[in-house]
């Protein structure tokens, strides 16, 4: 089996500003093997956002080829990207994007909702949630809830269908470096023990450090790729 | 499973939000409510208007004199020299050959405020005088007695039938009144019988009346000149044959007054006529009224349409949050859709039950002021009321929720 889970040949994003072309990607090649830990950076507008949300396939490259764990999904229409989001990939973002009405536990339920098999959901659900560490705090709201912990729910959430790549947009962003490492020590972690391939998004060169390798952008073209 | 789980989180929505979403089924509340209490209370004047109409009898014709545009006070040619109705205009639309669909002809003399006396009271009343065959034709039957016969018509006899209305306030009772003796226009009269209520206050059903043989009352009571009568009832042999009947009326009464076409000196209305007409106005009020409602229910929609706009702003980014871990444009619709629908039926459900409450309300009204009116409160009103919400919710959740599953998921996330 081919343990290439990411493989981007030339991908290129250009946005239409009225008149203004920005070329946000100028023609990105990378691979990335299951299970590795990889992390993303570069300043402000260099395009990693935009390259993030191609692999993430919450966007269409404007040219090149994408293919994720064996498919090929740069011309893939709405619906199939959306299941390909849920069945392949899970995403922690930076400011947790937790549902406030509803429990932990239904929070990490709702990528189960979409998924097209039987309702195996509290089970898995709550395993994700032990995983993470917060078996005692399925019934909470995430208001109740600490900054660290609401993360925790969201990398649970990220987990529970099992995707093979784990996405995180600045994961610890918004919480102290204490706990934004606790945050990093458990994705790594997950990382390791799953042979989940993770990706990481950051600007820390602290949090680059821990990872296998670093790919560096600069103006929409991958500048270094450290091992 | 899905559909549950699309429905829990409708009511946590909802339930989250309860102020907004209480105000914004009002709207809907209040419309449906006003659609619903109309249309009963349409039905309901319907129902009683039929029912009072064919009180009088059935398949019944009415012949008076003066041209039809006297009574409708509208156009059309006016005739001069009226001719009085006669008994042998009665006895001429007997004629089996000349008016086939006639089956009884019942010539009447009418008057009201003619005082009635008995057992030391005094009131006023309408008197008839007829001939016997009228009580048949009005459907009129006695609850004690006898109506009173041809011979006893033919003898000028002074008997009379009393209503039940006139009985119970010169006797106070409807019963044990035969063989009595009852002054009516300082005339005695022997009671023979008295009238079953009919019930019922319009169209001249009225329980207070006497009715005493023709004859009796030309020289008695009601004292017409020769041989005038004020109005000939005409029973047709079937209900199919009432406007033939009509017809022939017509024709022998034009030979009889030598009248051309349009410039009849009299003039014949029939039970359907009436309640035709009486039914298309009030359906005419029950369009004008339920449709005055059904704008506020289009207003209490686009209340809904508004809230579910604000709401996709809201919750801009949960939708991108719902796309990034698999939600597909269809789902995100759906879950839109079901929320407005939920919100424009529950208020419908609502609507219906307050509607059937002010209609009850009304009804109540109605009848503490003697006026018959039972608002009813129809199958088809209800379902109407349902479909007519659902698709309201549909209609005006339809926009806000395309709205929402179009975004594109970077965007959506990206939302502040």
């Amino acid at each position: 089996m081919d343990d290439i889970v990411i493989r981007a040949e030339a991908l290129k994003k250009i946005y239409h500003m009225g008149e203004v072309e920005v070329q946000a990607l100028r023609g990105v090649s990378l691979e990335v093997k299951r299970g590795e830990a990889v992390a993303i950076m570069g300043r402000s507008g260099s395009g990693k956002s935009t390259l993030m949300s191609i692999l993430g396939c919450l966007d269409r490259p404007t040219s090149g080829e994408y293919i994720l764990d064996g498919e090929q999904v740069a011309d893939l229409t709405d619906d199939q990207l959306a299941s390909i989001r849920n069945r392949k990939i899970g995403f922690v973002f930076q400011s947790f994007n937790l549902l406030q009405r509803v429990s932990a536990l239904s929070n990490v339920e709702l990528p189960l909702g979409y998924a097209n098999r039987p309702d195996e959901g509290k089970g898995r659900a709550e395993a994700a949630l032990r995983a993470v560490g917060l078996e005692s705090r399925m019934k909470h709201r995430p208001a109740e809830l600490s900054g660290g912990e609401q993360q925790r729910v969201a990398v649970a959430r990220a987990l529970v269908n099992e995707p093979a790549i784990l996405m995180a947009d600045e994961p610890t962003g918004n919480l102290d470096s204490r706990v934004g490492q606790e945050i990093m020590d458990l994705l790594f972690q997950l990382n390791r023990a799953r042979n989940t391939t993770l990706l990481i998004i950051t600007h820390d060169p602290r949090i680059a450090s821990q990872a296998q390798r670093t790919i560096m952008l600069r103006d929409g073209l991958v500048e270094e790729n450290i091992q | 499973m899905k559909i549950k789980r699309v429905l829990l989180g409708t009511l946590t929505i909802l339930t989250g939000n309860k102020l907004r979403s209480g105000l914004t089924i009002l709207g809907i509340v209040i419309g449906v409510a006003a659609v619903i209490a109309m249309l009963s209370i349409g039905q309901g004047a319907q129902n009683s208007i039929t029912s009072s109409i064919s009180n009088i009898g059935t398949n019944l014709l009415f012949l008076s004199a003066g041209s039809e545009s006297r009574f409708r006070g509208g156009g059309g040619a006016v005739a001069r020299n009226i001719k009085q109705l006669t008994m042998a205009d009665a006895q001429a639309l007997m004629d089996p050959f000349q008016a086939p669909a006639v089956q009884a002809v019942a010539p009447i003399l009418q008057a009201g405020n003619i005082s009635a006396a008995a057992n030391g009271q005094t009131t006023t009343t309408s008197v008839y005088g007829v001939t016997s065959n009228y009580f048949s034709m009005r459907n009129e039957v006695v609850s004690e007695g006898a109506i009173f016969s041809d011979q006893q018509v033919n003898i000028h006899a002074r008997v009379v039938l009393i209503g039940a209305d006139l009985a119970t306030t010169l006797f106070g009772r409807t019963t044990n009144l035969t063989g009595q003796a009852i002054r009516i226009n300082s005339q005695t009269f022997t009671i023979i019988g008295v009238l079953q209520s009919k019930g019922g206050t319009s169209m001249g059903s009225s329980d207070n009346q006497a009715i005493v043989p023709l004859t009796t009352a030309r020289d008695r009571v009601i004292r017409r000149t020769s041989n005038y009568v004020d109005t000939i009832y005409v029973q047709a042999t079937n209900a199919d044959s009432v406007s033939q009947a009509s017809t022939q009326i017509s024709n022998i009464m034009r030979m009889r007054h030598r009248v051309a076409v349009g410039h009849e000196d009299f003039s014949v209305f029939n039970q359907q006529d009436l309640a035709q007409t009486a039914s298309s106005i009030i359906d005419v009020l029950t369009i004008f009224l339920g449709g005055i409602a059904a704008i506020s229910l289009l207003v209490g929609g686009i209340g809904i349409m508004n809230i579910m706009l604000v709401s996709v702003t809201e919750r801009t980014r949960e939708i991108g949050l719902r796309k990034a871990v698999g939600a597909r444009n269809r789902d995100i619709l759906i879950q839109f859709l079901v929320e407005s629908l939920f919100l424009s039926l529950l208020g419908g459900v609502m609507g219906i039950l307050l509607g059937w409450l002010i209609a009850l309300i009304i009804g109540q009204i109605a009848s503490a002021s003697g006026t018959a009116l039972t608002p009813a409160v129809s199958l088809n009103a209800i379902l109407l009321a349902t479909l007519f919400s659902a698709a309201v919710g549909l209609f005006f959740g339809i926009y806000p929720a395309r709205r929402a599953s179009q975004l594109e998921p970077v965007e959506a996330l990206r939302y502040e």
